[in-house]
């Protein structure tokens, strides 16, 4: 059901891990299915995204596309990593199932997140990055049990 | 490629090569219409009868108590719509359990739309309908009592015997989805007091699209495809010879090796689920530990999420299924895990492994330590995880 591209971000996921002590990180969950997604950058003084690693709990097109966007925002400025896009790590990864587009979308919020706390943590504004509806794992559910 | 191994039996099974050879012929040399009049077309009715008798001899009922229909699903819309049509008069009401297949659950949704009332039992945390419930639910104008003999996801085996009781006393038809259970655990239609009783080929090595429903001499439903006269005027259409054929078979050969088979898969189930609770932590069993479908097993492995489980395990040959919330398609886990008790967020993480009749005790070491392999893998991979490690190390 997944294509080779996907498939192959699943097996060998890039930059799967942990930063000590990163610029930002950013956790993000997903209200629909309960998964969760967390991006760790480092970024220098000339707000480059020089490291990045991810933690996914969640289906194989969770995972695939928390790595693609790993690598999409790996080495970007802020403002470029603003544009990775669900959208765009969709097409990079040759498309998704269209039950599983969602989980494409923690990626995205997760980058945001991350990106947010760096900000948050900096002092600064980043201009067009709105408030991410981060850890939905609190806004999660309730009313499903 | 290396073979598979495969433990998804549950969803379903090889057929077996003494169900083909049986079929076969009836493709090609006695591909006669069980209804005409000529040799050949009696060469198929004959085989029809044969695999009626099998069947029924099986379940201790009378042949002309057997209807072949077009597999479990079917069986099950019949009962409970034909039944729901049949007694209108004397009530509107339905009891079942929270945890059937979704070709009960589906058909009483359906049911619900049409002017029925259905109670949905709640089950214990290891699966078990609650029987005090049951007879509480109870009205007069109760008609129809559907509960599964086995559950599909955990295995979990009802009081079904208990339940025909109390159905019986209080006059209200009994109904069981024994998809799961007919060809693994003995079934005595009389002995448990069902009246109807749903069964599919291919859970039993059997060929899929063929399964048939016992209704009990007396029960007055009728037809739920009309048309010709097949299957004493109560299933239309000509029927398919091969696949009764098979499925005949297919009881006979599960009927036969059922205590040697369920034995040799309970000591292999037994101790899977024994190493796989003391080798890999933070793991529970899903369903009744003490009655239970001899081929189930159901985990749960905390922090991690059952569809990249599946994709991992099938990268190693091994083939499994899982309740996750991400496999389900609906987004949400699967409604037996829920009904258990279980959390969203350890639903997510559950795995069903259900034997077969060639599993091997090497299959299972091997599915043993990948599983070990990969659940750590994922846990290193996840933010639930890394999050309890901080709090609690
Ligand atoms: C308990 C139960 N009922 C009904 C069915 C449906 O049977 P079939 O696939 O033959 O339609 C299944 C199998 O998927 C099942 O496990
Ligand atoms: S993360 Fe649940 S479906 Fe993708």
């Amino acid at each position: 059901m997944y294509s080779e591209k996907v498939m192959d971000h699943f097996k060998n996921p890039r930059n799967m891990g942990e930063i000590e002590n990163p610029s930002g990180v950013g956790t993000v969950g997903n209200a629909k299915c309960g998964d969760i997604m967390r991006m760790f950058l480092d970024i220098d003084e000339n707000g480059v995204i020089q490291e990045v690693k991810f933690k996914t709990f969640g289906c194989g097109a969770a995972v695939a596309t928390s790595s693609m966007a790993t690598e999409l925002v790996k080495g970007k400025t802020i403002q470029e990593a603003l544009q990775v896009t669900n959208k765009a790590v969709m097409e990079a990864l040759d498309g998704l199932p269209p039950v599983k587009v969602h989980c494409s979308l923690l990626a995205e919020e997760a980058i945001h997140a991350a990106l947010w706390d760096y900000a948050e943590k900096h002092g600064i504004q980043i201009e067009g990055l709105e408030k991410p509806k981060n850890d939905i794992s609190e806004e999660e559910e309730e009313e499903e049990y | 490629m290396e073979r598979v191994i495969y433990l998804d039996n549950a969803a379903t099974t090889q057929t077996a090569p003494e169900v083909v050879d049986a079929m076969l012929p009836f493709f090609s040399e006695h591909y006669g219409n069980a209804s005409t009049v000529y040799g050949l077309g009696s060469k198929s009715k004959e085989a029809i009868s044969k695999a009626r008798e099998t069947i029924a001899g099986i379940l201790g009922a009378k042949e002309n108590e057997i209807y072949f229909t077009a597999g479990g699903t079917e069986s099950d819309n019949w009962a409970l719509k034909a039944t729901a049509e049949a007694y209108r008069e004397k009530g509107n009401h339905i009891i079942t359990s929270k945890i059937e297949h979704h070709a009960i659950l589906h058909t009483c949704e359906y049911l619900e739309k049409n002017g029925f009332e259905v109670t949905y039992l709640d089950v214990d945390e290891s699966g078990v309908v609650k029987l005090d419930q049951l007879k509480a639910a109870i009205r007069p104008t109760t008609i129809l009592i559907s509960i599964m003999f086995a559950n599909n996801e955990i295995g979990t085996i009802e009081p079904v015997e208990e339940i025909g009781k109390i159905a019986s006393e209080h006059g209200i038809l009994f109904h069981t989805d024994a998809v799961q259970a007919f060809g693994q655990v003995p079934i005595d239609v009389d002995a448990l007091h069902i009246d109807m009783l749903s069964a599919s080929g291919h859970k039993l090595n059997g060929p899929k699209g063929i399964g048939f429903l016992y209704i009990r001499k007396g029960v007055k439903i009728r037809s739920f495809i009309h048309g010709g006269a097949q299957e004493r005027k109560r299933r239309a259409g000509t029927e398919n010879v091969p696949g009764i054929v098979g499925l005949g078979k297919a009881a006979e050969l599960a009927a036969s090796t059922m205590e040697e088979r369920t034995a040799k898969e309970r000591e292999l189930r037994d101790y899977l689920m024994a190493r796989v609770l003391k080798e890999i932590p933070f793991t529970r069993v899903n369903g009744s530990r003490t009655s239970r479908l001899a081929n189930n097993v159901n985990f749960c492995f905390q922090f991690i999420e059952g569809e990249s489980l599946l994709i991992m395990l099938d990268m190693e040959g091994i083939c499994g299924s899982s309740g996750s919330a991400c496999t389900s398609g609906s987004l949400d886990p699967s409604h037996v895990l829920l009904a258990i008790g279980l959390p969203h967020e350890i639903a997510h993480g559950s795995l069903r492994l259900t034997l077969g009749a060639d599993t091997t005790r090497e299959d299972i070491d091997l599915t043993i330590e990948a599983v070990k392999k990969i659940v750590t893998q994922l846990r290193e991979m996840s933010p639930l995880y890394e999050d309890y490690m901080k709090k609690h190390v």
